[in-house]
């Protein structure tokens, strides 16, 4: 949450990305993010990332689904409005197995990407600087933060040394904010 | 040294010279023109038919049902055959996206987003039918479990009806986050190369401001396997939940326990059929022939003739099974089916649903497109004769011969059914006019290891020796 200066780089190709990657992460200089138009495997462990719990999320809210449908129904069935079906036992779990698991899979699901969005801080409505506008499309964008010890000029020209197709150096707000991307931001022509 | 192989034996997934920037280019150039005019003569027909079915549906809930041709003894129609038809279709787009993501098939990605739309869609479709056919449907909402003043009154868990209710709303709702999760990259590449004001504001909204940081891709890749892996069992939960309907009755032709894997296999045998109905049309006028490739419709129409063949097997089981029970209504159920009034129903089916795909084994077939498309077209009206078949020669003859009936369909009904092609086709139109209809993240994740251009690259590798190559491989991680 705060206004920062980035040297950008762009690849071509994430075969150069890879070893300039490795180079940048041996220079020192302090990685902010890269930008991929598609799932790069290995890029995140290049990178030094862990990996994602996410999947733990989804089996708590599963769990949570299931208990629900179980400690619904049952209350329903048995204690609440106890219904005489044929003379079938009140407490027939067999019959609310399809609810169950239905339920399981709704919860799991809608949970688990309510937690990626709120993660990955995705939502309609909030915006995040874009590099390159080819960072989608073809381009695998670099960057690198600088401050009052990095020479401007010495990031830029060391990340070209390392295969970068484009340079660039940008002021930009590092996290996301409530924006349209139809309009730029003032701080941005710095 | 290229360290991305994969076999000649493969066909390549994507065609002809595609770097990733014209991978782009293909998928979203037609988004960004006007589209031509075939959509605008397709769009306006499916409009005009959804208009007539909204007519036919309002129709019918103003004076009842009574203008439906459904009886006393036929209670079911073609309001639950529609239904069961459109939720089959529906189970194609999950069935790619997620099972077969589990099976590792890169084929998938050439054609899972447009199967995914269509699943979408179908059950839109398919939810209508159950809804309408309450008959007072401004009630409808007494199915959902809430607290009530009568009572509270609550619906009944022990109901396959309401288990369907679950399981349909459940399967709409995540097979909707799971199409919009894979969605958003691609919005995001929309919006980043957008030239209008509005384009770059609608699809900023759309993107949820995606941008592609690693740690992003991360949690979607890990987000994309669980989806899946839920997917997966409940694909075949829904149908089976929908099969549950007949087959916990007491119903002669109903109550038999091979009706699940018996649904499942039908529902995906004309889920495929419709995604390949849609795709070859799709596939010609955005010229996408190189990314939804032969090999893809191939790949489709292996899959049919597979479920062509268990839905075959199916039918003949339940002949078998009728005979050998011994049980006399059973018998007659069967025999009236086969010869009864209703015979060319039957046998509909079983030319459309078991003869006619076998054809599918010849492989100049199996690629050829004109064919395909009539085939696909074939197997679903085989698909809509099954459920016809079910539903109407079940009931038609019970058990008191007194209350024996036939049953044709009314205009409203027809209209109803017309009225959810026209809800299905403006929904995929708008679909290929303003989304990419092939997942273009997708595509640019298997183009290095199946792309044309850069397998014909790995012909060096395919010339070389055993030994050399793995002296070069071994050369390259010492180096690395």
């Amino acid at each position: 949450m705060a206004i920062k200066k980035f040297a950008v780089a762009c690849y071509d190709d994430e075969e150069v990305l890879f070893p300039a990657l490795k180079t940048v992460r041996h220079s020192g200089y302090k990685l902010h993010d890269i930008y991929t138009p598609f799932a790069v495997h290995g890029l995140d462990e290049a990178m030094g990332l862990k990996g994602t719990d996410l999947h733990i999320a989804g089996f708590i809210f599963g769990l949570c689904g299931t208990s629900t449908a179980l400690g619904f129904i049952s209350w329903i069935l048995t204690s609440d409005w106890p219904l005489n079906f044929g003379g079938k036992p009140h407490f027939s779990l067999p019959a609310w197995i399809p609810i169950t698991f239905e339920l399981t899979v709704l919860f799991s699901a809608v949970g688990m990407v309510l937690t990626w969005c709120y993660l990955n801080q995705v939502m309609p409505g909030v915006k995040k600087h874009v590099f390159h506008p080819r960072q989608s499309d073809d381009y695998f964008v670099m960057a690198v933060e600088l401050n009052d010890q990095t020479s401007e000029q010495e990031v830029v020209d060391f990340l070209k040394t390392t295969g970068a197709k484009e340079t660039s150096v940008q002021i930009a707000e590092d996290s996301w904010w409530y924006g349209r991307f139809d309009k730029e931001e003032a701080y941005q022509k710095l | 040294m290229h360290i991305k192989y994969e076999s000649f034996v493969r066909e390549p997934l994507v065609n002809g010279d595609k770097t990733y920037h014209q991978v782009t280019e293909d998928i979203i150039g037609p988004i960004e023109k006007k589209p031509g005019r075939m959509w605008y003569i397709g769009f306006f027909f499916s409009v005009a038919l959804l208009c007539f079915g909204i007519f036919s549906v309002t129709w019918a809930v103003y004076w009842g049902l009574g203008t439906w041709g459904v009886n006393r003894t036929i209670g079911w129609g073609w309001d639950i055959t529609n239904f069961v038809w459109w939720v089959g279709i529906g189970h194609a787009g999950t069935l790619i996206s997620a099972i077969l993501l589990l099976f590792r098939q890169g084929w998938r990605t050439g054609v899972n987003r447009a199967a995914e739309a269509m699943t979408i869609f179908a059950v839109m479709c398919a939810g209508q039918f159950p809804i309408f056919h309450m008959g007072r449907v401004w009630d409808g909402f007494f199915v959902l479990p809430y607290p009530n003043t009568r009572g509270p009154l609550w619906p009944n868990f022990n109901s396959p009806l309401l288990w369907d209710v679950f399981a349909i709303s459940t399967y709409f709702t995540v097979s909707l986050l799971f199409w919009y999760s894979g969605l958003i990259p691609d919005f995001a590449t929309i919006r980043d190369r957008a030239k209008t004001k509005f384009r770059k504001l609608a699809y900023g909204v759309a993107s949820f401001g995606w941008t592609g940081s690693v740690k992003n891709w991360q949690r979607h890749e890990a987000l994309a396997l669980v989806l899946a892996g839920l997917s997966t069992p409940l694909v075949l939960s829904v149908h089976t939940i929908v099969s549950f309907d007949f087959a916990t009755s007491v119903i002669p032709g109903w109550h038999t326990t091979i009706f699940p894997p018996y649904f499942v296999a039908g529902a995906i045998f004309s889920g495929f059929a419709m995604v390949n109905t849609l795709l070859v049309i799709s596939r010609k006028i955005l010229h996408l022939e190189d990314y939804i490739t032969i090999g893809h419709l191939e790949a489709m129409n292996k899959v049919i003739v597979l479920t062509g063949s268990i839905v075959g097997v199916a039918y003949l089981t339940e002949l078998f099974i009728a005979w050998y029970s011994g049980a006399y209504g059973e018998q007659q159920a069967f025999k009236w089916r086969i010869m009864g009034p209703y015979w060319w129903s039957y046998w509909a089916m079983m030319t459309c649903n078991v003869v006619s795909p076998q054809l599918f084994w010849v492989k100049k077939l199996r690629r050829n497109i004109p064919f395909t498309f009539i085939m696909s077209i074939v197997v679903n009206i085989g698909m809509w004769f099954e459920r016809f078949v079910i539903i109407v020669t079940s009931l038609y003859r019970d058990w008191i011969p007194g209350s024996w009936a036939y049953y044709s369909p009314t205009w409203p009904e027809v209209g109803f059914y017309l009225g959810t092609f026209g809800l299905f086709f403006t929904c995929y139109f708008l679909f290929a006019k303003y989304f990419p209809i092939v997942a273009v993240a997708e595509i640019k994740f298997v183009l290095k290891t199946s792309g044309d251009n850069y397998k014909r690259g790995m012909e060096t590798i395919e010339a070389q020796s055993e030994e050399d190559f793995i002296h070069e491989v071994e050369t390259h991680h010492a180096h690395a």
